[in-house]
Parts: C-alpha cells; sequence; structure tokens
C-alpha cells in the first residue's frame, strides 16, 4: 500500500467539495440575475413567429414547481441537490420535452472521443519529440523541430484550427469543411461510416495536437536531461546496452511518469481548447452543443453542459491521482 | 546610461525576452502610427467602407474607376464594412487592454491573497489554499460562460469584459506568490532582518519585494495570457462584447459569417495573424522571465 487511506479520504473530499461547489454555482447563479430564462424563451419567440411549441405551458408549469418560488430557499436547494445526484438536470429550454441529460448524452462520445485520441497523441508525440531533443546522440535537426513546435504551442487551437479549415478543408479540399460525419449518411456501426467519422475528425484533431504537443516537449526534454544524469544511466550504458533500448526503457520510460501528473493538470486547459475547436469546426459535440445553447439562450442547457464537464475533469483527475503512485514507486503520498 | 547599457547587454543574453519585447514594441508602434490613419469612432465598425474589399492601397468604386483620391484599404474589410486595418489598430489594443485589466486584478489580489496567506497560516491559509487548488482544477472558460451568460448583457463593454474575466484571474498568482514566500520566510536574510527588529512591513517592502519581482514579473505575464484567452474564447462562443472590434469578436464573426467559405480570407487572416503575434509574443516574455527568475534553469546546451 503505497497511499494513506487519510490522503485518499482527503482527496475524495476535495473532489465532493468540487461536485457540490458546482452544483451550487448552478443554484444561485440564475437566482441572483434578474432575468427569467423561460420570460425571455416566450418573447423570443412571440417576436420570431407568435408560435410556442406546443407543450410549453406544461414547461412553464413544471419549471415554477421545480424551482417553487411557494417554497423556502433552503427546502428548493435541498431537492435541487437530490435532482442533480439523481442525474435529473431539467429540461432543455429550445428543444422542449428533450431533457438537458438526453441531449448531453448525444454529445459526449463525440467529445470524449476526440479528447482521448488528441490529448493521447500530443502526450506521446510532444513527449517523443521531448526525449529526441534532449538525446545527445540523437539527429540534430530535432532541436530545430522545438522553436516551429512551441510557436503553435502558444497558439489558441481553435485559431490553428481555423487557419487548416481555409488551407487544407476550403484550398486543398482534402478533408471535409466541419460537422462530424456527412450529410445523409446515418450514424451506424459500418466500416464506411467509421470512415467517414475519422475523416472528418482529422482536421480537428490535427489543430488539438499541434497546439497541444509543445507543451509536452518542453516539459519531457527536461525531465530527459534529469534522468541522464542519474546513476541508473550511467550504469546501463557502462553495461553496454543497445542505444535505443536505453534511450527507451531508461530515458523515456523514467521521464515519462512524472509527466503523467501534469497530464491530470493540464486537463481542464485541454477541454476548453477543445470546446472552441468543436465550435470552430460545427463538430457534433459539447462546444457545438454550448454554442449552439448559448445563441438560443438555453440557460438550463448551458448550465448542464459546463456542470457535466467540471465533474466529469474532477473524477478523472481523482482516478488520476489514485492510479499514479502504483505507477511510479518513486512517489508516495504519505503525509507531506 | 550605464543601466540602459547593462539592460541591453543582458537582453542580448537572453533572446527570447528580446524577441518577446521586441513583437510588443513593433505592435505597440502599429497602434500608434496606425491610430494616426484612422477615425477611431467609426472606421472599425460596420458600414465605414464598401463591403468586402480585399487589401488594395488604391480603390475607386466600380462607377468610378480612376477616381482621383483613391482610398487605402490596406487589409481589406470585412462583408459588414468594417476597415480591416482599424479594427487591427483598436482591436489589439482593446485586447490587450482586456488581457491587461483582468491580469493585473489578478495579479493585485492574488499577490494580497498570497502574501497574507502564508503570513497568517492556520485555517485562514487552509481555506485560502484549498480553494485556489480546487479552482484551478475547473475549466476558467466554462465557469465564465455560465456567469458571462447569466449577466447576458449582449452589449457588454471592454472594460465590463475584463472585469468579468478577472474573476478568475487571481488563481495562479495567488498560489506562485505563497508558495515564493512561503520559501522565502526561511531564507537566512529575512531572519536575520527580523532578529534585526525589523518590523512585518519593512520585512515585506524591503526585503521580500525586490526578490519577488520577477515572480510578480511571470505571474503577470501568465494571468494576462490566460485573460486574453478567456476572453477570446467567449467571444468566440458569442459572449465578448459584440459590438466592439476585439480581437476575439473579429474571429467571431469571420466564424459566424464563414468568412473563409465566401473566399474572403483577409478578413480571417489579418485578426488570426495578429493574435498568433500576441501570444507569441507573451509566451517568449514568460520565458524569458523565467530565466531571469531562475538564472540557475539555464536550457541544457
Amino acid at each position: 500500500m503505497r497511499y494513506s487511506w487519510s490522503f485518499v479520504l482527503r482527496r475524495f473530499g476535495q473532489l465532493l467539495l468540487v461536485v457540490w461547489a458546482a452544483a451550487t454555482l448552478n443554484f444561485f447563479i440564475p437566482k441572483l440575475t434578474p432575468r427569467n430564462p423561460l420570460r425571455e424563451k416566450l418573447l423570443a419567440e412571440a417576436t420570431r413567429s407568435g408560435y410556442i411549441a406546443p407543450g410549453f405551458e406544461e414547461m412553464v408549469q413544471a419549471y415554477e414547481t421545480k424551482f417553487g418560488l411557494d417554497r423556502p430557499l433552503w427546502q428548493q436547494y435541498l431537492t435541487y441537490l437530490g435532482d442533480v445526484v439523481r442525474g435529473d438536470l431539467g429540461y432543455s429550454i429550445a428543444n422542449y420535452p428533450k431533457t438537458v441529460w438526453e441531449l448531453i448524452l448525444e454529445g459526449l462520445p463525440w467529445t470524449i472521443g476526440l479528447l482521448l485520441t488528441t490529448t493521447l497523441l500530443a502526450f506521446l508525440i510532444g513527449s517523443l519529440l521531448g526525449a529526441l531533443m534532449a538525446w545527445p546522440k540523437a539527429s540534430h535537426w530535432f532541436r530545430y523541430i522545438l522553436p516551429s513546435l512551441l510557436i503553435f504551442g502558444a497558439i489558441p487551437a481553435y485559431v490553428i484550427a481555423l487557419t487548416l479549415i481555409y488551407f487544407v478543408a476550403f484550398r486543398w479540399k482534402l478533408v471535409p469543411l466541419g460537422g462530424g460525419y456527412s450529410i445523409g449518411s446515418t450514424p451506424s456501426l459500418t466500416m464506411s461510416f467509421i470512415l467517414d467519422v475519422l475523416h472528418h475528425s482529422i482536421l480537428p484533431a490535427l489543430a488539438l495536437v499541434l497546439a497541444g504537443a509543445g507543451g509536452w516537449a518542453i516539459g519531457m526534454r527536461g525531465m530527459m536531461v534529469t534522468v541522464q544524469g542519474e546513476d541508473y544511466m550511467t550504469f546501463a550504458e557502462a553495461k553496454g546496452l543497445k542505444e535505443w533500448r536505453l534511450f527507451l526503457k531508461y530515458g523515456v520510460r523514467n521521464a515519462l511518469l512524472p509527466q503523467v501528473t501534469s497530464l491530470a493538470l493540464a486537463l481542464s486547459f485541454i477541454v476548453s481548447g477543445s470546446v472552441l475547436v468543436e465550435l470552430v469546426m460545427g463538430y457534433p459535440g459539447l462546444g457545438t452543443l454550448l454554442a449552439r445553447s448559448i445563441n438560443q439562450l438555453d440557460y438550463f442547457m448551458i448550465y448542464g453542459i459546463v456542470f457535466v464537464i467540471v465533474v466529469a475533469i474532477a473524477v478523472t483527475m481523482f482516478i488520476m491521482d489514485m492510479i499514479y503512485p502504483l505507477l511510479d514507486p518513486r512517489i508516495s503520498y504519505e503525509r507531506h | 546610461m550605464n543601466q540602459l547599457l547593462s539592460i541591453l547587454q543582458y537582453l542580448r543574453r537572453n533572446k527570447s525576452l528580446a524577441l518577446g519585447l521586441g513583437i510588443l514594441v513593433f505592435l505597440t508602434l502599429f497602434t500608434v502610427v496606425g491610430l494616426q490613419f484612422i477615425d477611431r469612432k467609426v472606421d472599425p465598425y460596420p458600414l465605414a467602407a464598401p463591403a468586402s474589399i480585399p487589401p488594395t492601397l488604391s480603390y475607386c468604386p466600380r462607377t468610378e474607376p480612376d477616381c482621383p483620391n483613391p482610398k487605402a484599404y490596406p487589409f481589406g474589410t470585412d462583408a459588414q464594412g468594417r476597415d480591416l486595418f482599424a479594427v487591427a489598430v483598436t482591436g489589439t489594443w482593446m485586447t490587450l487592454q482586456i488581457g491587461f485589466l483582468a491580469g493585473g486584478i489578478g495579479l493585485v489580489v492574488g499577490t494580497f491573497l498570497g502574501f497574507t496567506s502564508a503570513f497568517y497560516g492556520g485555517l485562514y491559509d487552509a481555506v485560502i489554499r484549498l480553494s485556489v487548488d480546487v479552482l484551478l482544477t475547473v475549466p476558467g472558460l466554462l465557469v465564465l460562460v455560465v456567469i458571462a451568460s447569466s449577466l447576458g448583457d449582449k452589449n457588454i463593454t471592454v472594460t465590463g469584459m475584463g472585469l468579468i474575466i478577472s474573476l478568475l484571474a487571481w488563481r495562479g498568482p495567488a498560489r506562485v506568490i505563497r508558495s515564493q514566500v512561503l520559501s522565502m520566510r526561511e531564507r537566512s536574510y529575512v531572519m536575520m532582518a527580523r532578529l534585526n527588529g525589523m518590523s512585518n512591513m519593512a520585512i515585506i517592502f524591503k526585503e521580500m519585494m525586490p526578490n519577488l519581482l520577477p515572480y510578480l514579473g511571470a505571474s503577470l505575464v501568465s494571468a494576462v495570457t490566460s485573460a486574453i484567452f478567456a476572453s477570446m474564447g467567449l467571444a468566440a462562443l458569442g459572449l465578448g462584447p459584440l459590438r466592439e472590434p476585439t480581437l476575439g469578436v473579429t474571429i467571431y464573426w469571420v466564424i459566424n459569417q464563414s468568412a473563409f467559405l465566401r473566399g474572403l480570407w483577409w478578413w480571417g487572416a489579418v485578426p488570426i495573424t495578429i493574435v498568433a503575434l500576441v501570444f507569441v509574443m507573451l509566451f517568449l516574455i514568460s520565458i524569458g522571465l523565467d530565466e531571469l527568475a531562475n538564472p540557475r534553469v539555464r536550457r541544457a546546451r
């Protein structure tokens, strides 16, 4: 057992705190603003066409009872927290009678797929390049890659995505201009559809990897320099091991582990970046959903999406913190 | 004079800082000189010029092909008739304003919290540390989305934008300054000062502040960077000051009006180029300050 139970409990408490704070924010912010989203929606509908979606009255009713002003605030608050725990985030105003949770579930797989692939790719490519830069016997032109990588790393991913759209999609017509799959194709688990999805994902993924790889390269290079000064490296070299074995098994392996901690910390920044890339590309994930909800003044949707993302990140970080000491014998979470 | 010389000599050694400051000087000059050629109140706004003109130095309306005094639109104009040169001049300045306002507030508040937290310790310190730790793990942009969309002010000003973003800008500085002050308190020169009976205030301002300066600078730069990133992200989602020609809002229109698909490449190229310059500048300055703060962490040569 490499970590004490007190650490696990404290860390879990922190996780609960984040979830509670996010839910509380979602409950009180609408209360603090002088706006009534439903009234605004009614107004917007009335000015647009005079058409009011069927069931809208029921929704207003449901809303009134849900946030019923007839009960004291603390009761409303507790009911709300109970709802959140059960996964009930209310109805979407713009797409009634769909619930917020249903709509989030439609976008979630896209976002998670894009995030997982690009984060891993950026991490691996960046770390490998960083390691090669610090390796004295590596080819010299790796030293020249770094500045260009860093410049991409400094620029927000969605700005890179915009530039790529113009050249790769619009001028050279190599990939589709946006979206998650071709218009007219129905999502299914066939080979052709999967290829179609991959084809549509190349551009957003490329933008996110370009924006993300630089940071990993810097961290890895620093770590590699440190590792090379270690005794076990000298010993392994003295044993006359093959160059690539030295590099991978002794160098990269030991330098990579500390990088994993930054992975958890970088997560929220990566998510913000990918939300914006999705919006630029019209990728059918949570980012596009969020932008659309903001345009439609669909407040419950906005709160729901942000809440789910915040909680997902907090849970992921918690899991990574729990796994990390099992991976790296040098780390222990005893009392600091 | 001598001081100037030694600064210049240092900049020759610290190339990233020199290059970053060079871009800053260039952007400043661009703004100052550019302002002489435009009407700040008219040109960067819609209907100031004919719509969708590619970059040109001598524009004549089609009805009058060889007019006596042709107008110059060096960066072209967008589909709503904004002069993009004017947008570049005023928008760059506005975006940096948002960044410096939010970053500055973040630095002041964060430094105050970091200092008091490190000095008083106890429960107060625990609360500050926990809030900073928790807040640093949430995606700031999304929290700001909730706040900005609830305010829902469609005519929000540049200053208002800066104030909203400053709500989360203190996290980074608070963490950095707190840890620096904690490590400094244990150092011998602070101990000596305390034994000599210096007051807490004197210790803070005479002994600690000078040593904290590089860290304060680095914190400011990173706070400004995140603030600009956040302001552009909010703008891209449609929550920016939509009436103003900031860089973020300009990019919002580029996305919203499908500028690229209509072949208006200059409309996107102008803000994208400047945004790239701004972020690369901030990045270079932050690397440079890092080297200034930790001279021992010289790059592995």
